[in-house]
């Protein structure tokens, strides 16, 4: 059901752990969906120069947030904002539709973090979407 | 089997027996008749399948006209319960379940409910027991059917079947089983239980898929589900399975000539993997009884894992399980059964159920619990869960 992409990134998960002095954390899902996603974000001058994340959650979860860590590595913040859940599942070679939502969770981890970075540097904070639970928006709802 | 593949799903399905497997063989390939057919052929057909009957009755101590043969435990269940609720729907509309059935049970409830029925699902103890004495005071004037499933296919819970089965028969109330998940492991005999209707699948005792039967007491009416021909004596048409129901019959047979060593076989394994577990894994929890519950049944909760995780990448190491029901794999909920015993939805989320069967070994056990204590604690170390705990000084 999982693409050999998929499988890797859950089996030899990258950039996985905490970073204590992170400039940024971010955590997104609750545990009554089976989903929770923590990022931490290193950024020194506007660069992300190191991040790491730490997911409890299904075999898409895990891969998602392995593989959102590796492509926002290096990037600037603003450069980190565009990271979509559609590049997410097609860095990924696709992802079965019940698992969509896990991909909606890694994009929404790094903007979380993102947003934790700036309020505690000072920046205003843009309209950002943010996951506080299952609303059912995604396509993904666990309460039907 | 592929030598590195090691099964422990036997409650999902299990594999034919090679001696069953034999007994099936030539009804489809020299004694295919049709046993409706009047020839020779057909009565060789005809003959297999009455004897197939006798086999199973002579197993649960009924008599063999009261066996009907299914596609599936699924339909029998589907037959029992659609049955019985509409042959007696002038007598009343109320009808008794529990809130851990399967889904082949719960889903025809749901579906009665829409018909107009009202049915009262019985909550569990933690342990997934039904409280006879919740049942007693749900009876009501116009209750018509009562369904509680012998044992659980999740967790492993066996009901006290013959304290609820009297009750049912004291107020006059039809009981209903889902005995799929107990027959070849218990030695049921349905007659001195007084059970009404009971249902079996065969390939949950090393017998084939696609067969299963249904129990029906001589003198209870239910409707018909299957329209066509005259076959299973006017009540179940379409010609039947031969070659399953003759493996069924002979599944059954070796299942209770076993049924104690077999018993014994599957206790050793679970107490040594519950046993292992426990000493090796902090933070688990066994769900169900842990004395009446199915011998070879075990279902642990990992606190701050998710259920996928654990099962994909004891797949790696070629360990065949499952979390929580094989039918609820494909949705994201966490088991009903988890949550009717009052596991959180977090505990539910990170539950894994192995279920031996008759070629595990212990070495086989052995080999589980050791990549199992590897595994979680790398999903541990992956787990925002498991670092909050560990912060917060592991309270």
């Amino acid at each position: 059901m999982y693409s050999e992409k998929v499988m890797d990134h859950f089996m030899n998960p990258r950039n996985v752990g905490e970073i204590e002095d992170a400039d940024g954390v971010g955590q997104v899902g609750n545990a009554k969906c089976g989903d929770i996603m923590k990022m931490y974000l290193k950024i020194e001058n506007n660069v992300i120069v190191d991040v790491k994340f730490r997911t409890f959650g299904c075999g898409a979860a895990i891969a998602t947030s392995s593989i959102a860590t590796e492509m926002i590595k290096g990037k600037t913040v603003e450069e980190a904002l565009k990271l979509t859940n559609k590049s997410v599942v097609e860095a990924l070679d696709g992802l079965p539709p019940a698992k969509l939502h896990c991909s909606i969770l890694a994009e929404e981890a790094v903007v979380a973090a993102i947003e934790d970075y700036k309020r505690r540097h000072g920046h205003e904070i843009e309209d950002a979407q943010q996951c506080p639970g299952c609303c059912g928006k995604c396509g993904s709802s666990r309460d039907e | 089997m592929n030598k590195n593949i090691i099964y422990v799903d036997h409650a999902a399905t299990t594999y034919v027996k090679p001696e069953v497997f034999e007994e099936m063989r030539p009804y489809f390939t020299d004694l295919f008749g049709n046993p409706s057919s009047i020839y020779s052929l057909g009565r060789e057909s005809k003959k297999a399948i009455e004897n197939a009957r006798s086999q199973i009755a002579y197993c649960l101590g009924v008599h063999p006209t009261e066996i009907y043969f299914t596609g599936s435990g699924t339909e029998a269940d589907n037959w029992a319960i659609k049955g019985a609720a509409y042959a007696n729907r002038k007598k009343g509309k109320h009808l008794i379940t529990s809130s851990i059935e399967h889904h082949a049970v719960l889903h025809c409830f749901q579906f009665l409910e829409k018909e107009g029925f009202e049915v009262t699902y019985l909550p569990v103890n933690e342990e997934g027991l039904i409280n006879p004495d919740d049942l007693a005071k749900a009876i009501r004037p116009d209750t018509t059917l009562i369904s509680i499933m012998f044992a659980n296919n999740e967790i492993g819970t066996i009901q006290p079947i013959k304290e609820l089965a009297a009750i049912a028969k004291e107020k006059g109330v039809i009981f209903h089983t889902d005995a799929v998940q107990a027959m070849g492991n218990i030695d049921i005999k349905a007659k001195d239980l007084n059970i009404d209707l009971l249902s079996m699948s065969a390939h949950k005792f090393y017998g084939p898929k696609g067969v299963g039967a249904l129990y029906i007491r001589k003198g209870v009416r239910i409707d018909n589900f299957v329209h066509g021909g005259a076959q299973e004596r006017n009540k179940r048409a379409g010609t039947e399975n031969v070659a399953g129901v003759v493996g069924m019959a002979a599944a059954l047979k070796l299942a209770y000539e076993n049924l104690e060593e077999y018993n014994r076989h599957l206790r050793k394994l679970s107490d040594r993997f519950i046993n292992s577990v426990m000493e090796r894994i902090p933070y688990v929890r066994l769900n169900g009884n842990r004395e009446k519950r199915l011998p070879g049944n075990v279902n642990l909760s990992f606190r701050f894992v998710e259920g996928e995780s654990l099962l994909l990448m004891l797949d790696m190491k070629g360990i065949q399980a499952s979390s929580g029901s094989a039918c609820t794999s494909g949705s994201l909920d966490p088991s009903h059964v988890l949550l009717a015993i009052g596991l959180s939805h977090e505990i539910a989320h990170g539950s894994l159920r192995i279920s031996f069967g008759e070629r595990n070994t212990e070495e086989e056990v052995d080999y589980i619990v050791d990549n199992l204590v590897e595994i979680v604690g790398k999903l541990r170390q992956m787990s925002p869960l498991y670092e909050d705990f560990i912060k917060k000084g592991g309270q």
